[in-house]
């Protein structure tokens, strides 16, 4: 076991290296550090002071060399510029070079200035992901019960009415990308000239002009500014999820072990639930675990959706602004949700499988 | 003139359908009448949730098909005074020739929502289809010897598969799909390494099979390698001597990086089929008999995949139609008054709260397409599991 | 309950139909069925697959899912008619009163509750125990299957356990509460033969104990013999003969019945001067039945205008023990008449030596560990294997699950290479060529057919494509033409119409699969031909075609045949020398008269007793072994065999446990690798013994 968990977190590392080192490696190509440029100095500028600009502010060298100065196993870059001052990665321009530390990468805890923000990196990246947090919280506390009980009641009676009402109700949640289910839940519920709102307002029974809001912020959860922002992100896991359930359930209810234990006289809800859930769970938990990839899309989209100020909200916004600092810290973020999850779900894969923990 | 009712709005609707109608019909007409014929896919019409899923996918490829005649006003041209129109309003000022009315209203640009809807189709299915097919040549190549040999290669390949899978997708986008890449010309070189698999994968098919008879082999990887050469210069490297193929830039930067991430997906399905069929008999008597690997491969293992296979190209068409419609809803890599969904959908949310109906209506019709295809395959997997 | 009779019936079954209904059409599986069983007694159905069996057991169950439904008659369980009883009232019936064991005992358990827990929920749900209580009768019972170590195996998972014991904790389940009547379908077909021998002792002592009535469903007539009273033979869905075993076996009275003993492998049976006669054309597919008689178009007493006229009622036959046939003419036909026809072949001559293997060994490195890492280990999969093997001569390799024969066959064929060793084919040395290597000729001079006939074609490539391909690989003919002509003659040599290259693999039935399968192996003039296992899968009537059709084939052409298998019957029908492995070991080898009749070494000894005989007349000894084949990946040290060897006591100073045995050689050539002494050897008595006829 200790091996096991040795190995993937070495592959983990590894994993994390090489996908940093792609981050870093795309978002320094040259046109990028050119418009970067641009849009630090001036939009006028001459392709020889763009030149100049890049090699002055560090982004010269080689790819490699800055890689390892972001990430702290190299010196940072110092140099005096025309006017005279001072500048380098590890210290403000015009302090003093020699008081400054030699290295200062993300292992040193220095995320390095955003751009965008007009701030470190590290503390802006950490409230937004707070944000982000909450929203997730409320994401997997609305998904995972509705996503398995919604999987377990359509696989347990294959083929019943039931089955076929919910699975067609994941089937169409799955076909609905989250940019497409916010822009039908906003114009059915948060809009004052469509959907239900109007009608509601009309009888009086809602206050505001909308029933949901349409934009929400983190400073502010209510009901009312949550519901539609979570119920976005929640339906397209919710199919997902529960397609894979019931896939899981049905495949264990035709198994020979059930019919034994339907013969042994076990009553049909005893059989779910003495025999067949805890079979038909193991599946299913990997996916939940592999679905926080696929959560963090939905909360771009849904972030942006509804401009939500949080983490999908900022990468979007680091992208969109070029600003290298915050878009590779939240590439280091992502990388390492994903790869988190992905060993969460291998390890407790093995846990719920008694088959696999004590061979 | 009125404002048209929701009723006449929906009748109109279907009268500017009609050529799609007519083609499903014909298709369903035949299909049924031949079904036992046809295999898997005649099998298909034995299953509501598969028949219901056939002809919504058919209605969107009819739709984009006969996209010029249905369209009742050019997509691309704004009106003046129909700026975001609600439903069945009238054309503002006559036009000679026009059609009277936009039928699902008018967008912030004052263009013909409906009108952009049915191009939509067009400029979706275009792509979807095609980038799968590429993702899953990618993908077979790949996975097939990846899961036949297993060892190092297996390693080495899924652990870059697992790279690839790691990246939350809207961030590969956002660093694949711009105009900054375009400049670098990592498109290109992507396009030159994705756009070669076809061709290996045709040539080492054809060679597997017929190398015991060099005339027919040579004539098959012959015929394959010309034409694949061509279109290849010409849709990587725009050079094609003769200007048949060819592909936007933009194009081509969307188009690759959505194979891109389609692939190790393709790629790790394959691989498990692979090392669970690997294990059987006829295998080991392809071996014993001193077959290459390469035509064990090809000719005995692919071909008993189909099944599965089949059912995840179209989820697939789905998942890269969702794809695209979020690269177009974060206006990536699309062309600004692109009548594309996602963009469509971009565009109107802006005034969504006021004007939801420029939004809704690309957004219905993305949905019932993946929604389409998703029940195609679940019909297609139900089918192929019986007898 | 207290107002049934013991003395009456326990199960009654009368005209039962049953019907599966597909979109396509209605399945008639079962019709007409009846059959009875009365208290403490032990009712065998057997039949070839297909012929409804298992849905018989499912119906008395009422288990036939949603597409089977019980289209006619009546299912009595002590007087009460399961037909029409409520889902509550057969709920308590189920397991409490009528117990069901089935093939697969690894898929019967559940792989995540403790064994523990599914053995007591029986009582605790029928008889409301406590759980302290259903827990302690659980141990008392794993302890009654003869399981060691009770305790540890209550808290075990399944998978913790060898298939041997997953079957004994089956059979502990359907026991917790004390059934009236346990249905067994083929509770043993999974297993090793050599265990299946302990869990039949068990299953026959336990019904004794217990007084359990028995329904015991196999495709094996030796096995029905062993456990059964009463036999019910099925044919097509319908009960076509039934009475006590004896008189069934001995004084059967209908033609499948008679068809079927003379097509299983017998003591006394000879591939020349005996051979076995298999029943012509196909088992009828339910929904394709002929009118009539269903055993009509395959009867040699078939009479037209009177078999095909009318459906055929079940006949008693007289001055019996309930005995009854369903045949129109079973008084006019001759029982005691020998076969007719029994052409008499001419043994082929030995030739040359063309395979020779000295001191081959095969080892592989596996890691050990849940996870790849850990330690690795060498699995000694062939250990110093020597023998050679001549022209025209079949040498038969027995040994049940895990004793290396597979391997063997993988690095004869080139697609392992061996660790060392030398393996001479036609005075060239292939050990270490893999089979990329070889040229076409040896390659297309060693063939293989294999044993499971739905894997051993590929199933999206038609028929003819498949044999012309080995054509092609093989280098045949110049042009298309001349191999198409080829496979022609291919099929019309393993006896398979021209029509069936157009065919899809599906569409053939297993023993044509498996005529595919030899039609291919043959194609580039095989000269050494391994078959593995090539008809265990396939049903006794079909089983006897198929063999012989590899005999001709390899009389014509000389082929060196190795024939691998697990079923000593089929072995000692026609193999000219056998070889007995067991964990990589080979521990005897001579020609069948010196391997069936002693001495023998210890582990051939308990292997012949093992193996069930469909003959009254044949007395066996038995001999059953304890616990399970140790695994190849943790094996014994000293004699593979001494951890269930009966002899060990007979070797002096614990040899066994610290020593691998020599190989001895007795008068004739005859290898046997074990301890024991010459003398003790000698001594060994016969297993099986013939009565006089
Ligand atoms: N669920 C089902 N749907 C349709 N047909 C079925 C179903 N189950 C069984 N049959 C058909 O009913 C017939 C009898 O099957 P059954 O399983 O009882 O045979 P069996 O004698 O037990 O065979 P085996 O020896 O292979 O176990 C077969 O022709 C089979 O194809
Ligand atoms: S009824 Fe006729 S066909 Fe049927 S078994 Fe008897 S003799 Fe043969
Ligand atoms: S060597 Fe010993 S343990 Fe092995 S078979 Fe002979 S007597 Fe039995
Ligand atoms: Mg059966």
């Amino acid at each position: 076991m200790l091996i096991f968990v040795a190995r993937r977190v070495g592959l983990m590392i590894l994993t994390a290296f090489v996908l940093t080192f792609v981050v870093f490696y795309l978002t320094n190509l040259p046109p990028n550090l050119e418009k970067l440029a641009r849009s630090e100095g001036s939009v006028r500028m001459s392709d020889e002071s763009v030149a100049a600009w890049i090699e002055q502010n560090g982004h010269g060298g080689s790819v490699l060399g800055r890689y390892g100065q972001w990430l702290g196993i190299v010196p940072g870059w110092s140099n005096v510029d025309e006017k005279g001052v001072a500048r380098g990665r590890c210290f403000e321009a015009g302090s003093d070079p020699a008081i400054a530390p030699r290295f200062c990468g993300i292992l040193q805890g220095d995320w390095g200035f955003s751009t965008f923000a007009k701030t470190e990196v590290l503390p802006y990246l950490g409230g937004m992901l707070a944000s982000t947090g909450w929203l997730m919280l409320w994401v997997m506390i609305v998904m995972i019960p509705t996503s398995l009980v919604i999987g377990v009641v359509a696989g347990m009676r294959e083929g019943t009415r039931t089955d076929r009402v919910l699975s067609t109700f994941s089937i169409a949640t799955t076909a609905t990308p989250e940019y497409v289910s916010g822009v039908i839940l906003v114009a059915l519920l948060a809009s004052p000239v469509t959907g239900l709102s109007p009608l509601l307002a009309e009888w009086g029974w809602i206050d505001g002009k909308t029933l949901f809001q349409g934009a929400s912020s983190p400073d502010n959860i209510t009901f009312w500014s949550f519901t539609l922002p979570v119920l976005t992100i929640a339906l397209y896991g919710i199919g997902y999820i529960a397609r894979m359930t019931r896939a899981s359930m049905t495949e264990v209810m035709t198994a020979q072990y059930i019919r034994t234990a339907r013969l042994k006289g076990v009553s049909f809800r005893q059989v779910v639930m003495r025999h067949a859930l805890r079979n038909a769970l193991i599946a299913p938990f990997t996916v939940i675990m592999l679905q926080f990839p696929w959560l963090l899309n939905g909360v771009v989209i849904v972030e942006t959706l509804f401009n939500y100020k949080g983490f999908g909200w900022t990468l979007v916004q680091a992208a969109g602004n070029n600003d290298i600092n915050l878009l590779l810290g939240c590439s280091v973020v992502a990388v390492f949700v994903v790869l988190v999850t992905q060993l969460i779900s291998d390890i407790g894969y093995v846990f719920l499988n008694p088959r696999i923990r004590l061979s | 003139m009125d404002t048209l009712a929701y009723s006449a709005i929906f009748g109109r609707i279907l009268i500017q359908f009609l050529p799609v109608w007519v083609a499903l019909a014909a298709t369903f007409a035949l299909s049924i009448s031949f079904k036992r014929r046809l295999g898997l896919y005649g099998k298909l019409f034995d299953s509501p949730v598969g028949m219901i899923g056939f002809g919504i996918v058919m209605f969107w490829v009819f739709t984009a098909l006969f996209a010029d005649q249905i369209i009742t006003f050019d997509p691309y041209s704004q009106f003046s005074g129909m700026k975001n129109k609600p439903l069945g309003t009238p054309l503002a000022g006559e036009i000679e020739g026009a059609y009277s009315h936009f039928l699902l209203g008018g967008d912030h640009l004052a263009r013909d929502v409906f009108s952009r809807m049915v191009m939509g189709a067009r400029s979706v299915l275009s792509i979807a289809p095609a980038a799968t097919l590429f993702a899953f040549m990618v993908g077979i190549t790949l996975g097939v010897p990846a899961g036949y040999f297993g060892g190092r290669l297996d390693t080495t390949l899924s652990f870059v598969s697992n790279l690839v899978l790691a990246f939350p997708v809207i961030l590969l986008f956002y660093l694949l799909v711009t105009p900054e890449i375009r400049l670098t010309g990592i498109p290109v070189v992507m396009a030159a390494v994705l756009f070669l698999f076809p061709i290996i994968f045709l040539t080492v098919l054809f060679n597997a099979r017929f190398f015991t008879d060099p005339k027919k082999r040579n004539l098959y990887v012959g015929v394959v390698l010309v034409v694949g050469l061509w279109a290849y210069s010409g849709l990587a490297f725009n050079m094609d001597p003769l200007g048949v193929w060819s592909m936007d830039p933009n194009l081509l930067n969307v188009f690759v990086s959505v194979v891109f991430v389609n692939s190790p997906t393709v790629f790790r399905i394959v691989r498990g089929i692979v090392m669970d069929l690997k294990a059987r008999d006829y295998v080991a008597a392809g071996q014993t008999r001193g077959e290459g690997p390469w035509y064990i491969m090809l000719w005995e293992i692919l071909p008993n995949a189909r099944g599965p296979l089949i059912v995840d190209f179209c989820l697939r068409i789905g998942y890269t139609t969702i794809l695209l419609g979020t690269l177009g809803f974060f206006g990536l890599g699309v062309a600004p008054d692109s009548p594309d969904w996602g963009s469509t959908i971009d565009d109107g949310r802006k005034t969504l709260t006021l004007f939801p109906h420029s939004a809704l209506a690309p957004a219905l019709a993305l949905m019932s397409l993946v929604l389409g295809l998703n029940l195609l395959a679940d019909g297609l997997r139900e089918e192929s599991l019986k007898d | 309950m207290a107002d049934w009779d013991p003395s009456q019936p326990i199960l009654e079954i009368e005209h039962l139909s049953i019907s599966f209904f597909t979109r396509l059409r209605e399945i008639p599986a079962v019709m007409d069925f009846s059959c009875t069983v009365m208290p403490g007694e032990a009712m065998g159905l057997v039949g070839e697959s297909g012929c409804g069996k298992s849905t018989v057991a499912l119906a008395v169950m009422r288990e036939l899912g949603k597409t089977g439904r019980i289209v006619g008659g009546s299912i009595k369980f002590k007087g009460r008619d399961l037909t029409n009883m409520g889902d509550e009232e057969l709920r308590h019936i189920r397991g409490s009163e009528i117990a069901m064991i089935y093939q697969e005992p690894m898929a019967s358990l559940n792989p995540a509750m403790k064994i523990g827990a599914q053995l007591a929920e029986v009582p605790m749900i029928h008889s409301g125990m406590s759980k302290a209580d259903a827990w302690a009768l659980a141990r008392q019972i794993v302890a009654d299957v003869r399981l060691p170590d009770p305790d540890r195996i209550i808290n075990a998972y399944p998978h913790q356990l060898s298939g041997g014991q997953q079957q004994r904790i089956v059979i502990a389940m359907a026991l917790m509460a004390k059934p009236a009547l346990l249905i067994l379908d083929e509770p043993t077909t999974a297993l090793d033969v050599t265990v299946e021998a302990g869990i039949v002792d068990l299953v026959k002592e336990l019904g004794e104990k217990y007084g359990t009535s028995m329904l015991f469903i196999s495709h094996n007539l030796g096995l029905v013999m062993d456990v059964c009273d009463r036999i019910c033979v099925m044919y097509s869905g319908e009960a076509v003969e039934t009475g006590n075993v004896e008189q069934v076996f001995d004084e059967m009275r209908h033609p499948y019945t008679q068809a079927l003993f003379r097509s299983i492998p017998l003591p006394g049976a000879d591939k020349n001067a005996r051979p076995l006669i298999s029943i012509p054309g196909n088992f009828p597919l339910p929904h394709e039945r002929p009118p009539g008689c269903n055993f009509g178009p395959r009867c040699d007493y078939f009479q037209k205008g009177r078999c095909d006229a009318t459906e055929v009622p079940m006949f008693p036959v007289p001055d019996s023990d309930r005995h009854e046939t369903r045949c129109l003419r079973w008084q006019e036909i001759d029982w005691t008449a020998p076969p007719a026809k029994r052409a008499v072949k001419e043994k082929a001559p030995i030739g040359r030596v063309v395979l020779k293997m000295e001191d081959l060994k095969k080892y592989y490195a596996i890691s050990s560990g849940a996870f790849g890492g850990g330690t690795k280990k060498v699995v000694k999969a062939n250990e110093t294997l020597s023998f050679e093997a001549h022209e025209g001569e079949t040498l038969a390799i027995v040994g049940e699950s895990g004793c290396g024969k597979s391997t063997f066959a993988k690095v004869l064929m080139g697609l392992e290479t061996a660790t060392s060793g030398s393996i001479m084919l036609f005075d060239e040395n292939v050990q270490s060529t893999p089979i990329q290597k070889r040229n076409t000729d040896t390659v297309s001079q060693v063939q293989m057919v294999f044993q499971n006939p739905f894997d051993t074609l590929n199933p999206s490539m038609s028929v003819g494509r498949q044999i012309i391909r080995a054509l092609e690989i093989f280098k045949f003919g110049k042009s298309d033409d001349e191999r198409q002509q080829r496979m022609l003659e291919l099929l019309d040599l393993v006896k398979l119409p021209r029509a069936f290259a157009e065919r899809m693999p599906r569409q053939l039935s297993g023993g044509q699969k498996q005529r595919v399968g030899i039609a291919r192996a043959f194609a580039g003039g095989a000269k050494v031909v391994v078959a593995d296992e090539p008809v265990s899968a396939l049903d006794v009537s079909v089983q006897a075609a198929v063999t012989d059709l590899l005999m001709d084939i390899q009389r014509e052409n000389r082929t060196t045949l190795l024939f691998i298998s697990h079923d000593l019957s089929i072995v000692r029908y026609l193999s000219d020398r056998v070889m007995v492995m067991y964990l990589g070991h080979v521990v005897e080898m001579g020609t069948t008269d010196q391997v069936f009749s002693p001495p023998y070494h210890p582990y051939t000894e308990a292997l012949l007793s093992a193996v069930p005989i469909a003959d009254t007349k044949v007395i066996r000894k038995r001999i059953v072994l304890e616990g399970d084949i140790p695994s190849a990946m943790n094996p014994p040290p000293g004699c593979p065999f001494q951890t269930r060897c009966r002899w060990k006591s007979q070797v002096p100073g614990g040899l066994c446990e610290r020593e691998v045995p020599p190989v001895q050689v007795l008068e004739g050539g005859h290898q046997i690798k074990c301890h024991l002494s010459r003398k003790v050897l000698e001594e060994m008595e016969p297993v099986i013994k013939v009565a006089a006829e």
